[in-house]
């Protein structure tokens, strides 16, 4: 945590830059899409839940995509809800992160070969940030993908022009 | 009541349109029926106080390779028994009475029959694809479907 | 959406109309339960005329198994069928291919198949219950029931070594024997989750907020039950005494003692989603009873009978079905002379369940709709296949 090593001593004044700020606040309220496709829902359930209880990550369910920063795909993606997602997507307001949950949405899983209906991996619609193996992946490896997410957005910067 | 006595009634009552069957040494007793005259079979079984099957369990299509095939699954909630009934019919002209309106069941599992096999259940209410989406070409669960290469833009293959 | 339902006049003769509204209800929405669509047509806040669409986690199941290597190989797919009942999905296939391939297999193998559907029934019913709650606006129930269920997976996690999808019960047997120490820490389980669901019934089930939009709310009575073929909670929840368990037994359901739970219209009519609730509610008491018994009673023996790895079976086909949480969880399997399954149609509870919620919605008001689905209790998983 760049921002809380600095204590509060004396006078209550923390020196950082603008872009630690920033990341540190986006980092620790991810407000996550409330949108479960398949098996991989049920375990994300399960990660928000009691025993693995993801809001202590700052990670809150929200129903809308509108007031979201990160969409777990969770499942297998048919080409029927392809293009439901990719309109979710545009939805969601920048910046905006994708966890792709499992084997299935990472690249088709067990249905790479004879599924006529599945798409082979979210990643032909809409780009993923980090990809979460399994199927399904247990809790604790969903919430490892969220901690690698945190790590991508703390060495990004939205106050720096990005190198084109 | 056992498949014989079953099998018997409906002898009696239908004569020619029951083809032939199996009663013994198989896991489900069945046989097969004439596809034009299913539905008024299906309202006789219904309705029959020794039958009364009220029950669909299940409404299957099967592709045979040349002729495509309906399997009913029957069960009966008050005398608690089994039995099967099948119809075949060429693929090129596959028009099956529906049975919608004996059992209301029948109603997606026809949908679903159409939507992967393209069987053509003549007076359905609402016979369009359930699983698939609308402008879908094809019956995929046919031996002989191939996947196409695109659909919407969007690589089908791995 | 211009259709006219109502005329009023004014007492100036100016005519008054309402419209319809088309609302539509998904595939991305919290109280779905995945990726159903409703198009729902309103009269105001009454519901007129639901149009479910479905096939958004269509995942081609029945032309993966025409293209296994053998009746093995099915079992993984089946588990992601029904994905909050994997084992019972297991269960129900291999029944259906031990009829189709004449297999007897031993009878411990039949006791642990019993024990893990029964844990796998209160772990499907615990979702349902839970997720229900929070369609009612009851987290509290949510959190207690998951915190529970998590007993279970470990359990089943100590058993095959998966928490959701297992691939633990084979035709002909388990994949392994149960491990050390599994009987002891399922009596413990049983011993616990009493105390749990005593509390969640006093908490939700009796709920005055939970009666109030539960009770006469998505009535479905009786022959309608039937004649839509629907099965498990659902039918029974409409005073219909049927269950498979008892009425057709597969395995060795016949040596416990346990009572098929009926609903009987305690808080309004009879097949009410507070009903139906109150069945999965209910079933939970008898699971935990069978479970009692089967280990109690658990035979010493083998768990994998010696069958061949290709299996090729006598040309035919067979129906074979179980009781899942769901209701009647049939696979139709037709073989040929080939170590491949030929055509296997899963004949899913949840398919047949959701096929009546047009006729059971008519005249509610929208909120209520979302009850309804609840209480049917439906896995996209499982519709779609």
């Amino acid at each position: 945590m760049g921002l809380l090593d600095q204590k509060f001593e004396s006078s209550n004044v923390v020196i950082t830059t603008m872009d630690d700020l920033l990341n540190w606040a986006r980092l620790s309220s991810l407000w996550q899409m409330q949108f479960g496709l398949a098996c991989c829902a049920i375990e994300m359930m399960a990660a928000s839940a009691s025993n693995f209880d993801m809001m202590r990550f700052g990670v809150i369910p929200r129903a809308t995509p509108r007031q979201c920063d990160v969409m777990i795909v969770s499942g297998t993606v048919t080409l029927k809800m392809a293009s439901r997602i990719k309109r979710l997507y545009d939805q969601m307001s920048e910046p905006r992160y994708v966890i792709s949950m499992g084997s299935c949405s990472n690249c088709g899983g067990p249905y790479w070969e004879h599924g006529y209906h599945v798409l082979k991996g979210v990643d032909r619609v809409i780009p993923v940030d980090v990809y979460v193996p399994g199927c399904p992946p247990r809790p604790e490896a969903l919430i490892e993908g969220l901690i690698k997410l945190q790590e991508k957005i703390r060495n990004e910067s939205l106050v720096q022009k990005k190198a084109v | 009541m056992t498949a014989q006595e079953i099998n018997e009634i409906l002898k009696a009552q239908f004569g020619d349109a029951v083809l032939e069957g199996k009663l013994e040494n198989v896991p489900d007793p069945f046989v097969k029926v004439q596809p034009e005259r299913i539905l008024e079979i299906a309202a006789f079984v219904r309705s029959d106080e020794r039958l009364q099957f009220d029950y669909l369990m299940c409404l299957s299509g099967v592709d045979y390779k040349g002729k495509l095939g309906v399997t009913y699954h029957l069960y009966s909630m008050v005398h608690r028994h089994k039995f099967v009934l099948k119809v075949e019919v060429p693929t090129e002209t596959p028009n099956i009475p529906s049975v919608e309106s004996v059992w209301k069941t029948a109603d997606w599992h026809e949908r679903e029959a159409f939507d992967l096999y393209g069987i053509n259940f003549t007076g359905h209410p609402d016979l369009r694809r359930i699983l698939l989406p609308y402008d879908w070409e094809g019956y995929p669960l046919r031996k002989d479907y191939q996947t196409p290469e695109y659909y919407n833009g969007m690589k089908v293959p791995y | 959406m211009t259709e006219t339902t109502e005329t009023i006049k004014t007492s100036t003769g100016r005519v008054l109309r309402t419209e319809e509204m088309v609302v539509n209800m998904g595939p991305q929405h919290p109280s779905t339960h995945g990726v159903l669509r409703l198009e729902v047509v309103l009269d105001g806040e009454i519901v007129v005329d639901v149009i479910p669409h479905m096939g958004y986690l269509h995942r081609c199941f029945e032309k993966h198994c025409e293209h296994m290597t053998n009746y093995q190989q099915v079992v993984p797919y089946v588990d992601r069928m029904d994905y909050v009942a994997a084992m019972t999905n297991e269960f129900a296939y291999v029944v259906a291919a031990e009829k189709l391939l004449k297999i007897e297999v031993p009878e411990r193998v039949h006791y642990i198949r019993i024990i893990m559907s029964e844990l796998q029934r209160i772990a499907s019913h615990l979702i349902a219950i839970g997720t229900f709650g929070i369609d009612m606006g009851a987290f509290t129930p949510f959190l207690y029931y998951f915190r529970d269920r998590e007993k279970i997976l470990e359990l089943f996690e100590m058993t095959c070594g998966a928490r959701l999808l297992y691939n633990y019960i084979w035709i002909g047997g388990l994949s392994h024997d149960l491990p050390p120490g599994f009987i002891e820490k399922t009596k413990e389980f049983c011993k616990d989750f009493k105390t749990t669901l005593k509390e969640v019934n006093d908490l939700l089930n009796y709920n005055e907020i939970f009666i109030k939009r539960t009770a006469n709310v998505g009535v479905l009575p009786k022959d309608l039950a039937i004649n839509y073929a629907c099965s498990g909670p659902m039918l029974r929840g409409s005073g219909v005494n049927f269950d498979l368990r008892r009425d057709d037994p597969y395995t060795m359901y016949d040596k416990f003692e346990w009572d098929v739970i009926v609903g009987k219209g305690e808080m309004g009519a009879v097949g009410d989603v507070w009903d139906r609730n109150m069945v999965r509610q209910r079933e939970m008491w008898e699971s935990l009873r069978i479970i009692e018994q089967a280990i109690a009673s658990l035979p010493e023996g083998d768990v994998q009978k010696a069958i061949p790895k290709r299996i090729r079976p006598v040309p035919g086909d067979a129906y074979g079905r179980v009781e899942g949480p769901r209701g009647e969880l049939g696979f139709y399997i037709v073989a040929e002379d080939s170590v491949t399954p030929y055509r296997i149609k899963a004949r899913a509870p949840a398919f047949v369940n959701l096929s009546v919620i047009n006729e059971i919605s008519k005249g509610a008001m929208l909120a209520d709709l979302v009850a309804i689905i609840g209480s049917i209790d439906i896995v996209l998983g499982e519709v779609d296949r």
